[in-house]
């Protein structure tokens, strides 16, 4: 058997759309293949993820659904996901490169002693073996490899594979218990609800030095605002999340995140090379700098030269304007 | 508190990338080499438990080659209190074949606490903390940005996409450091002084073959030259065009 495990994120009750992704790549392994995709959740109040699983084009969702997994734990799950992939004895197992899936899958890789590759941008399958793609050097380089062990771990960039729909699927219930914990999570607290997470972000409104003063930093949560809510998020060059103007959450490039947003707006940003790092595979890249020769210009699509305070106040407007007409 | 702090010896986050004549590795001339920027919080954090303890030892371990001497020196005369070098020419890039590697080593050392960076800069992996938590039989927390100690038990936050988590965790555990956990010290004189006749050991890595093997290392394509659409303000009318009408993005 050449089966599919792919490992779907399920926060508070809603199924994670990078995991509708990672859906998609394993049809694509499966179709090369021969195998069939299982998509397996863990969480608790499953339901209406379930059900967006079985439209997913996965063959078969198996849902692992108690009150002692409304939390995520990295032991507990990984368990869990472990029993799965033993009972289904995949050749591949794949799950979105998220806060989860980052922490969840090389637990697994350990229990079934097996390879992973993370951060995945492309996957394949070729003369009998999984191949895989990812950014190293936050995207300076691209490193291919090939597996060498079975069954093959990868965890998939958001925003890298297109979702599939299909089905439905079967679906079946699993009953289980989280058992003792070695870590717990006590709280998580919510960001505000209209924030969009930056590596989630279709679009992405970034500033740096050239700003001048953190307060100025409104002006570009004022741009990201204009495009409704949901769909922006502000970001930030290493330089000011250094200066204390931002959370490093937001710093965008290499020992920040690397973010591959439909478009992505680097103001007063000059570009340094670990920046450029983290965002140069966004699809549209606009610049707004003083400096007509800052290097930012060079890997940005479209660049306006001019001063910030000018320039941001009136491409909010018309971008407000848009969102409005739509 | 027995803690092993995990470190790897990187190329400097503003090094250009070229690839080597092999095609499978990166071409080291010339380039600037430092320890990676998120195994300083790891250290430093080692160091604020054991001062907060005022117990315990502070071992810092790496996997890479001979001149990695540099950084974990480096590390010593900060303030840990051992260094050992799993020594390797290879650049290791696979998970699996250095999480195998670390834990013969930490099967023959007292350990309470395994500390890392959440990834290297390099490979960019982000696994080997929870691979390794999960060999030894540890709890764990990967991608701590705020942590505190009280009666043995660890209190950790972390962001994940959209909040904030907290979690708790008892030693032994493996913890996953992200940047601003805390601000990492320098050595002082003093220390650098002091760092010589600490112990530094050196044995060979056990390391076997990547579970992941290299079929290549290639450069991203360039992307293609943009345009400047204009100066000031006004240029905001031919930038909404292009991205509606050019680049479909609005």
């Amino acid at each position: 058997m050449s089966n599919i495990v792919v490992v779907a994120e399920v926060r508070a009750g809603k199924l994670k759309r990078p995991s509708l992704e990672a859906v998609a790549a394993g049809l694509q392994l499966a179709a090369q293949n021969g195998g069939k995709v299982i998509a397996v959740a863990v969480g608790s109040g499953l339901d209406a993820a379930g059900a967006d699983l079985q439209k997913s084009g996965a063959h078969q969702v198996v849902l692992i659904d108690a009150p002692g997994f409304a939390n995520f734990s990295g032991d507990a799950y990984a368990r869990i996901v472990t029993e799965q992939c033993k009972k289904h004895a995949p050749a591949a197992v794949l799950m979105a490169h998220t806060a989860m899936g980052k922490d969840l899958l090389p637990r697994v890789a350990a229990a079934l002693d097996a390879g992973l590759v993370t951060d995945v941008v492309a996957v394949g399958f070729q003369g009998g073996k999984f191949t895989a793609q990812k950014p190293v050097f936050a995207g300076k380089a691209t490193l291919h490899v090939q597996a060498t062990r079975s069954p093959f771990l990868a965890t998939l960039r958001p925003n890298n594979f297109e979702a599939k729909s299909g089905g439905p699927a079967t679906i079946e219930k699993i009953a289980a218990e989280a058992g003792n914990l070695l870590s717990v999570v006590k709280e998580v607290i919510a960001a505000a609800q209209d924030r969009v997470p930056l590596q989630e972000a279709k679009v992405v409104v970034a500033g740096g030095r050239g700003l001048k003063d953190p307060e100025q930093f409104k002006i570009l949560e004022g741009l990201a605002a204009a495009f409704g809510p949901g769909v922006a998020a502000v970001g930030a060059s290493r330089a000011v999340v250094d200066a204390g103007w931002r959370p490093h959450r937001e710093q965008v490039g290499q020992t920040g995140k690397v973010v591959s947003p439909t478009l992505y707006f680097a103001i007063g940003i000059s570009g340094a090379i670990q920046h450029l790092a983290g965002m140069r595979t966004a699809r549209t890249i606009v610049a707004i700098n003083k400096d007509a020769d800052a290097p930012i210009f060079k890997v940005a699509d479209y660049g306006i030269v001019g001063d910030a305070f000018e320039i941001v106040p009136a491409l909010t407007k018309a971008i407000a304007a848009l969102t409005a007409s739509k | 508190m027995d803690i092993v702090v995990c470190v790897k010896r990187v190329p400097t986050t503003d090094t250009p990338i070229k690839i080597a004549a092999d095609g499978k590795s990166f071409d080291p001339t010339g380039v600037k080499f430092e320890l990676n920027a998120y195994d300083e919080f790891a250290l430093e954090q080692a160091l604020r438990i054991k001062e907060q303890l005022n117990a315990g030892s502070v071992t810092v371990v790496t996997l890479g080659p001979k001149a990695a001497e540099k950084e974990l020196r480096d590390a010593l005369a900060r303030g840990a209190d051992k260094a050992v070098l799993l020594s390797t020419e290879q650049w290791v890039s696979d998970s699996w074949a250095c999480a195998q590697a670390l834990h013969s080593w930490l099967k023959t050392v007292k350990c309470d606490v395994v500390l890392c960076g959440k990834q290297a800069v390099d490979a960019d992996n982000n696994q080997l903390p929870s691979r390794l938590a999960a060999m030894l039989g540890f709890g764990c927390v990967t991608e701590v940005a705020k942590l505190t100690l009280e009666n043995g038990t660890f209190t950790a936050e972390r962001d994940i996409e959209g909040a904030r988590e907290v979690l708790t965790c008892k030693a032994p555990a493996v913890l996953s450091c992200n940047k601003g956990l805390n601000e990492p010290r320098r050595a002082s004189l003093k220390g650098i002084m002091a760092a010589k006749a600490k112990p530094y050991s050196e044995v060979p890595a056990q390391l076997p073959e990547p579970a992941m093997a290299i079929v290549s290392l290639t450069l991203p394509p360039a992307r293609a030259a943009g345009r400047i659409l204009g100066t000031g303000a006004d240029a905001v009318p031919a930038l909404i065009a292009a991205l509606r009408n050019e680049a479909k993005a609005l």
